[in-house]
């Protein structure tokens, strides 16, 4: 029993330590590198837990996706991070001061709780022992819980649109196709046939009538 | 030695002070802001996730899937609006957001 005790301890304190590294590097890619290691080891938590699925997804929305796009914006962005750095000192009292209070204040509740004993006839949806953790998790959730799948489906399209939306740029000078112009044209517009006299080519008058 | 519940809320609790702490530290810098956001739903979803092991109850799970939805839709917009504001502004301290002088 002493090898999952040992586990808790390393995931739960890497993950601590790079949390605290998130908040104090002074780089912020460094920021967003220990944010990745923070998520990995808080999944291992979550395996340890038995949330096998969801600290897989961890990794995955988190690791592949947030934390990526993390990266992309602070190396896309030219923005000088040692100006945003000031004043990092000056705030460091009071915020330690606040966060001490926090946690204070946390560590005592869960210093000084106990679960209702009713809470265990409140329970709707029993963890199954039978089937593998994402089964279980599939069960009710597109079974009980399929509105609130739906509804997150509709925020990630409403994220993705608004998101869109946001960083769309129309350029005057790039050439765009539009189609109604081109379904509009004739063979008229396009082109004019001239009968042409032998030896003597395309007349000025045609020639300027072409040209408009 | 037997790890309970007690010690992932601490984890958690710890983990929630530490994205409140980085909120009040960064005050300038935006991005470690979204990032200290993202660790506090860290510390939401590992509390959702312990309860519901530890009562038995599958729903904290299904609930921990929403928050990570959540999150991840909120790192896409604020991001989105952060290169929208740099692009227009030419900066992205917090202190010259005062365009709506809210």
């Amino acid at each position: 029993m002493i090898l999952p005790a040992l586990f808790f301890y390393l995931f739960a304190g890497v993950c601590v330590a790079s949390a605290v590294m998130v908040i104090v590097s002074r780089n912020p890619v460094h920021s967003v590198l220990y944010l990745i290691l923070a998520f990995v080891n808080a999944s291992g938590l979550f395996v340890l837990m038995g949330a096998e699925f969801l600290a897989m997804m961890l990794i995955v929305v988190y690791v592949g996706a947030v934390a990526v796009l993390f990266l992309f914006v602070i190396m896309m962005l030219d923005v000088d991070f040692v100006e945003l750095r000031e004043g990092f000192i000056e705030y460091l009292p009071v915020g330690l001061v606040i966060g001490g209070i926090f946690l204070f204040e946390l560590l005592l509740t869960v210093g000084f709780w106990v679960i209702n004993p009713g809470v265990t006839k409140t329970i709707t949806a029993a963890i199954p022992t039978n089937v593998s953790n994402t089964e279980a998790l599939g069960l009710v959730l597109y079974t009980k819980y399929i509105h609130y799948f739906q509804l997150a489906g509709m925020v990630l399209l409403v994220a993705m649109i608004g998101a869109i939306v946001l960083t769309l740029r129309h350029k005057a000078s790039v050439k765009r196709q539009d189609i109604n112009v081109q379904n509009a044209r004739t063979p008229d517009m396009a082109m004019a046939l001239r009968k042409v006299a032998s030896g003597q080519g395309l007349q000025d008058a045609d020639a300027a009538e072409w040209v408009k | 030695m037997t790890i309970g519940l007690g010690h992932y809320l601490a984890v958690g609790a710890i983990l929630f002070t530490l994205g409140i702490l980085g909120i009040f530290l960064n005050r300038k810098n935006i991005i470690v802001i979204l990032m200290s956001i993202e660790l506090i739903l860290l510390a939401v979803n590992t509390n959702l996730v312990a309860f519901s092991t530890f009562l038995g109850d599958i729903v904290g799970q299904v609930f921990a899937l929403l928050v990570l939805t959540v999150a991840a839709a909120e790192a896409a917009i604020g991001l989105a609006i952060l290169v929208v504001y740099f692009r227009n502004r030419g900066s992205i301290a917090v202190e010259d957001v005062n365009l709506m002088k809210g």
